[in-house]
C-alpha cells in the first residue's frame, strides 16, 4: 500500500496579484472585454496626457476662423468661438472622468456597506434603510441633482459625492441581494456561533464573496454616472466654460448641427465610445468572475 | 436461459476537459439485465453510477457524451436513436424514479392530474378508463385513500408519499425496465423501509426489472438479486447479493463492507485509507491500486480485467481475489471503552422548551405562552465531561434545533443552560463571555457550507485563533500548522481553497477548525451524513482519537443510528422534539424499551439481504407535536388508551440504566418485544 496523498494541485500560495491577473487573462480573453478595455484605457491614458500633446490652447477664441470644417490645420475643425475642436475634445474627458471616478468609488464604498450591513442584520433596520432607499429610487435623479447643483454649486467637491450617493443607492440592492445569498449558507452561521462581531463577519466572511458582485455593479454604475455628469453638462449645471467638457461642447454645438456637424460629432462619438467601452469591460468583468467561481477542483 | 432485457456492452462515457483531452467517467462497462431482475448498483460519489443508470435510458448528463460502445434495449442501440425514437421508449418501456422526488413534481398540479399526463402519453385509456386507472396506481403504491390523494398538491403528502407518487407514474407506462436513482436518501430511516418494501412487492407482482442506485449498501441488500459494485468508473465486481455482500470478492468492496458501522457491532469501523483517483488520472494497473491492501508490482503494472470466477456467475476485476476469501468481514474493529462517569459536569440543559412560533404582543405583554405545540419542550441532559452523547430522531425532531440554542443562536423560551459547574449561559451568543464562546464549538454537516470558499485554509483555521488567543504572524502560523498535523493532514494544505479539497479532507478542517478554539464541549451536527462511507469511518475514527487525547466532550446529532451506535457513550432519543428514551448506548441498542426506539431501530437497514427491517409503526408523518399526552401517541403501534393521548408520560427508570418517557411498565414493554 502507498502513501495516496493526490499532489496534483501546485502548493503555491494564491496571491491577490496572481488573482488579478488571472481575472485580466479571461477579460482580454474574450473579444468584448478586448475591445472594451482597451478603449477604457486608451480614454484614461489620453485624459491624462492630454494637456502635453494638445496642438493649441482650448480656450483661445479666434473670430477669423469661426466654424471652419475639418483641415489639416484643425483636424476636427473649429466651433463657433474659433477654438480647436480636436483640442477640446481630447481635454473634454478629463472632468468627467475624474468625478465620475471617485463618484463611483464612493458609491462602491457607500452602497456596498450599507447593503452588506442590511443584508446580514435584516429586521427592522434593515426594513427602514431599504424603504428610504426605495424612497430615494423615487424622485428623478436629475431634479435631485439639480436642486443640490444650484444650493452648493457645481464644484467638484460637490459633484463627486452627490454622483457618489445617488448613483449608490442601486449599489445598496445588489449588495443586500448578494449577500441574502451568502448568509444563509453555514460558515456565516459558525462565525456568530463563534462570537464574531457584526464588522468583523463582514469583512472576513461576507465581503469577500459579495466582492465580485459588487465590482461588477460599480462598474455598470459608473458608465450610467458618466451619462448624468454629461448630461449636467449639456443642461448648464456641470462644467462652467470655457472648461472643455463634451457635455458642455455638445450643448454649445447642437444649435449649429445642420452646417457645422463636426462640432458635436467629435464630442459625441468620445463620449459614446467611452460609455460603450465601459460596458463591454464591465460585462467581460462579470464573465471573468463568473467562470472563476463556478471552477471546481482542477480536473 | 433468461430473457435479457437490456444488455450494456464495452460503454464509455465521457467529456472533453478544456485543454481538449477526452476524458472517460465510464470505463468499458458490459453488462446485462434480466428480466424480473433487481440489479443494484454501489459506488461512492464519482463513481460513475448515475451516468451509468441514465445511459440505460439513453441520456447523458451536459457535458458528457458516449465515447464508444452500445446500450441494447429490444436490438436497438439507444444512444444512436433519435430524440423523438427515445421518447417513444422513455417513460412508457424504460422509466425513471428519481432521488428527489419533490423536486419532479410540479408543485402547483395536483396529484391525480400529474399522473394522468403519464397515462395520456404512454397508453390509449378514455377518460374514464383513466380516472380508473390512476386510483388503482395510487393503491399499487399503497398510499392511503387514493381518490383523495389524487385532489391533493405535491407539497401536502410527506416526503415518503411523494416517492411512491413518483414510482405511481414510474409505473403508469408498465414498464420494463425501472430505473431508480438512490430513491429513498433524503427519507427518514422508518419511512426508507417501507419505500423498500413497497418497491420489493412491486418487483414481485410486476416482473418489472429494476436497477437500484445507491451508495447505501442496507438499501441495496434490501431490494436486489444481484448487485455491481463500481469503483472510478469501472465495474469492479458482479455477483449475487449474498456472495457479494458476505464474501465480497473485491478488495474494494470488502473496505466498503468493513467501513459501514453497522447496529450488531459496537465500536468504530475501520476506514479504508486514500481517496478515488480522479478521472484525468491515467494510471496503468488496476484503479484501486493506491488504496489496496493486497496490492503487489503487478497490480500497477497491469489493468485486471473483468473475471467470471469459475464456480459462481460472479465477475471480479482483481488480480488477489483469491487472497480475499482469508480475510474476514467485520472483524478489524476499534472498541470505544465506556468513559467514566465520575467526570465533572460540562453541560446541563435543564428544562429547555424552545419554539419557533412568534409570540404575539398580548402575550410579550402578559408573559406567558400561547403556542401549544412547541417544537422542542422539557429536554433535560446532563452531560459529563470526556462523553459522547448522542441526539437521534428523524427529521423533525428538534435534535438540530437544541444544538443551535445551545450555541446560542435560536433563544430559548423557557429553561436554563448551564455549562460547566455553575456558569449560567445566556441563551444568545453576543451576551456570552470570550471563555463561553471558546468552550462550545460547532462543527456543521456539509463542509461546502461552513467553509468559506473565498478563504484558504489557513485563513480558515487563523479566526478562531485570532478571536479567541489574540495570536498573529509566526505562532500563528505554527499553531496552524500543528492543528493541521492533529487532523492528519499535512502542512502543504495551507493555502488550498476549499474548492481544492475533498469532501474528507473539508471536513477536517472544519474539525481542525473546532478544534483550534481547545473547546470543551463539541456540538456535531451530522458531521457524516454528507460524506461517503469510507470517508465517514475516518471522519469518526479522527474525531475518537482527537476525544482519547484531549478528553473533548461532543453532542453528536444524527439520523444515522449505526453510526450513532459506533461512535456515543449515551444516546438520547427524541420525537418531535421531546425525549423518549435516554441512557447507554450499549443498553439502548440491546433492549430499545420505548416503543418509538423498538420502530427506530427496527427500521434500521443492514447490509445483509436475510436481516429484514421490522416495521412496526405507521409511516405517517405528524407535522406538529401534539397538544397534550404522549410525543408518540400518533404512531405509537402499543397505545394503551384515553391516558397516551392526555396524560405526558413518567419517567422510568430500567435496570440497565436506561430512562423511558412511557405510561406502560418497563418491564412489561420489554417482555413484549421478545
Amino acid at each position: 500500500m502507498k502513501n495516496t496523498e493526490l499532489e496534483t494541485i501546485e502548493e503555491k500560495q494564491i496571491s491577490t496579484f496572481d488573482r488579478v491577473s488571472e481575472v485580466l487573462i479571461a477579460i482580454f480573453s474574450r473579444p468584448s472585454g478586448m475591445i472594451g478595455f482597451s478603449i477604457v484605457i486608451l480614454h484614461i491614458i489620453i485624459a491624462i496626457i492630454s494637456p502635453l500633446i494638445v496642438p493649441y490652447d482650448y480656450k483661445e477664441i479666434n473670430s477669423l476662423i469661426m466654424l471652419k470644417p475639418p483641415n489639416e490645420t484643425f483636424f476636427f475643425g473649429t466651433d463657433q468661438l474659433g477654438r480647436d475642436v480636436f483640442t477640446r475634445t481630447l481635454m473634454g474627458g478629463r472632468i468627467a472622468l475624474f468625478v465620475t471616478f471617485f463618484g463611483t468609488i464612493i458609491a462602491i464604498a457607500w452602497g456596498g456597506f450599507v447593503g452588506i450591513f442590511c443584508g446580514l442584520v435584516g429586521g427592522k433596520i434593515d426594513d427602514i434603510v431599504m424603504r428610504i432607499i426605495d424612497a430615494f429610487l423615487a424622485i428623478p435623479w436629475i431634479l435631485a441633482m439639480l436642486l443640490i447643483v444650484v444650493i452648493l454649486g457645481t464644484s467638484t467637491q460637490v459633484l463627486i459625492p452627490a454622483l457618489g450617493f445617488f448613483y449608490g443607492k442601486g449599489i445598496v440592492r445588489v449588495a443586500r441581494a448578494a449577500t441574502h445569498d451568502v448568509i444563509a449558507r453555514d460558515f456565516i452561521m459558525a462565525a456568530k456561533a463563534r462570537g464574531h462581531g457584526n464588522f468583523s463577519i463582514i469583512w472576513n466572511e461576507l465581503l469577500p464573496n459579495v466582492r465580485d458582485a459588487i465590482m461588477v455593479e460599480g462598474a455598470m454604475r459608473w458608465s450610467w454616472m458618466l451619462l448624468a455628469f454629461s448630461s449636467l453638462s449639456f443642461l448648464g449645471f456641470g462644467v462652467s466654460p470655457p472648461t472643455p467638457d463634451w457635455g458642455l461642447m455638445i450643448s454649445e454645438g447642437r444649435g449649429l448641427m445642420s452646417f457645422a456637424y463636426w462640432s458635436v460629432i467629435a464630442p459625441i462619438v468620445a463620449l459614446s465610445s467611452l460609455i460603450i467601452g465601459i460596458n463591454l469591460s464591465a460585462d467581460a468583468f462579470a464573465k471573468a468572475l463568473g467562470i472563476d467561481r463556478t471552477q471546481k477542483a482542477p480536473v | 436461459m433468461r430473457e435479457i432485457i437490456q444488455s450494456i456492452k464495452n460503454l464509455s462515457i465521457g467529456f472533453k476537459s478544456q485543454d481538449g483531452r477526452e476524458i472517460a467517467i465510464l470505463k468499458n462497462i458490459s453488462t446485462s439485465i434480466n428480466r424480473g431482475e433487481t440489479v443494484g448498483i454501489v459506488g461512492e460519489s464519482g463513481s460513475g453510477k448515475s451516468t451509468l443508470a441514465l445511459a440505460m435510458m439513453g441520456f447523458s448528463k451536459q457535458g458528457l457524451y458516449p465515447i464508444s460502445g452500445e446500450c441494447i434495449y429490444k436490438s436497438k442501440n439507444l444512444l444512436d436513436l433519435s430524440d423523438r425514437e427515445l421518447e417513444k421508449i422513455r417513460g412508457k418501456q424504460i422509466a425513471m424514479i428519481p432521488q428527489n422526488a419533490g423536486q419532479s413534481l410540479t408543485p402547483n398540479l395536483k396529484i391525480g392530474y400529474q399522473v394522468e399526463e403519464t397515462l395520456k402519453l404512454h397508453t390509449k385509456f378514455d377518460a374514464n378508463e383513466r380516472s380508473i386507472k390512476i386510483t388503482e396506481l395510487l393503491n399499487k403504491v399503497r398510499l392511503p385513500s387514493p381518490s383523495i390523494m389524487a385532489q391533493r398538491y405535491p407539497h401536502e403528502l410527506s416526503g415518503g408519499q411523494q416517492q411512491r407518487v413518483a414510482i405511481a407514474m414510474a409505473l403508469a407506462g408498465n414498464p420494463d425496465l425501472l430505473l431508480l436513482d438512490e430513491p429513498t436518501t433524503g427519507l427518514d430511516v422508518t419511512t426508507q423501509a417501507h419505500v423498500l418494501e413497497l418497491l420489493n412487492e412491486i418487483a414481485k407482482d410486476t416482473k418489472t426489472s429494476m436497477v437500484y442506485v445507491s451508495h447505501d449498501l442496507g438499501a441495496i441488500a434490501q431490494v436486489s438479486h444481484r448487485v455491481i459494485v463500481m469503483y472510478a468508473g469501472e465495474i469492479v465486481l458482479d455477483g449475487d447479493v449474498r456472495q457479494v455482500l458476505r464474501s465480497p470478492l473485491h478488495p474494494y468492496a470488502h473496505g466498503l463492507l468493513n467501513s459501514i458501522p453497522k447496529l450488531s457491532l459496537p465500536g468504530l469501523p475501520a476506514a479504508m485509507p486514500g481517496t478515488p483517483p480522479q478521472p484525468d488520472e491515467n494510471s496503468k494497473g488496476c484503479s484501486f491500486y493506491e488504496r489496496c491492501e493486497l496490492a503487489i508490482n503487478k497490480c500497477n503494472s497491469s489493468k485486471p480485467e473483468l473475471k467470471s470466477l469459475s464456480n459462481s456467475q460472479t465477475k471480479v476485476r482483481c488480480f488477489r481475489h483469491d487472497k480475499l476469501e482469508e480475510k474476514e468481514l467485520n472483524k478489524n474493529v476499534d472498541l470505544i471503552l465506556p468513559q467514566n462517569s465520575n467526570e465533572k459536569r460540562v453541560l446541563n440543559l435543564d428544562n429547555i422548551s424552545i419554539t419557533y412560533a412568534r409570540q404575539s404582543i398580548l402575550d410579550q405583554i402578559l408573559n406567558r405562552f400561547s403556542d401549544k405545540n412547541i417544537t422542542v419542550k422539557d429536554i433535560d441532559i446532563d452531560i459529563k465531561k470526556g462523553e459522547t452523547i448522542a441526539l437521534v430522531g428523524e427529521s423533525g425532531s428538534g435534535k438540530s434545533t437544541i444544538l443551535k440554542s445551545i450555541a446560542g443562536l435560536l433563544s430559548i423560551k423557557e429553561g436554563q443552560i448551564n455549562f460547566k459547574e455553575d456558569i449560567n449561559l445566556s441563551p444568545d451568543v453576543r451576551n456570552r463571555t470570550n471563555s463561553q464562546l471558546r468552550g462550545i464549538q460547532l462543527i456543521f454537516q456539509n463542509p461546502d457550507e461552513s467553509l468559506n470558499p473565498s478563504h484558504n485554509v489557513e485563513e480558515i483555521l487563523s479566526q478562531p485563533l485570532k478571536l479567541y488567543f489574540g495570536l498573529n504572524g509566526k505562532e500563528l502560523k505554527k499553531n496552524i500548522i500543528d492543528l493541521l498535523k492533529k487532523v492528519r493532514l499535512s502542512e502543504k494544505y495551507l493555502y488550498r481553497y476549499p474548492r481544492q479539497l475533498s469532501g474528507g479532507e473539508k471536513q477536517r478542517i472544519a474539525v481542525a477548525r473546532a478544534f483550534a478554539a481547545k473547546p470543551d464541549l463539541i456540538l456535531c451536527d451530522e458531521v457524516t451524513s454528507a460524506l461517503d462511507v469510507s470517508v465517514q469511518a475516518a471522519v469518526l475514527k479522527l474525531l475518537q482519537d482527537l476525544k482519547n487525547e484531549l478528553g473533548t466532550t461532543y453532542i453528536f446529532v444524527s439520523h444515522d443510528l449505526a453510526v450513532v451506535r459506533a461512535i456515543s457513550d449515551r444516546v438520547a432519543v427524541l420525537y418531535q422534539g421531546r425525549l423518549c428514551e435516554i441512557g447507554p448506548s450499549s443498553e439502548v441498542y440491546k433492549y430499545p424499551s420505548h416503543p418509538y426506539t423498538e420502530v427506530l431501530l427496527g427500521a434500521v437497514l443492514e447490509p445483509d439481504p436475510d436481516l429484514k427491517p421490522k416495521l412496526a409503526a405507521e409511516d405517517i408523518v405528524e407535522e406538529k407535536p401534539p397538544e397534550n399526552g404522549c410525543s408518540f401517541q400518533g404512531r405509537c403501534p402499543r397505545v394503551i388508551g384515553e391516558k397516551c393521548f392526555k396524560e405526558t408520560p413518567p419517567w422510568q427508570i430500567s435496570n440497565q440504566g436506561n430512562a423511558i418517557r412511557c405510561h406502560i411498565n418497563i418491564k412489561d414493554l420489554l417482555k413484549n418485544q421478545s
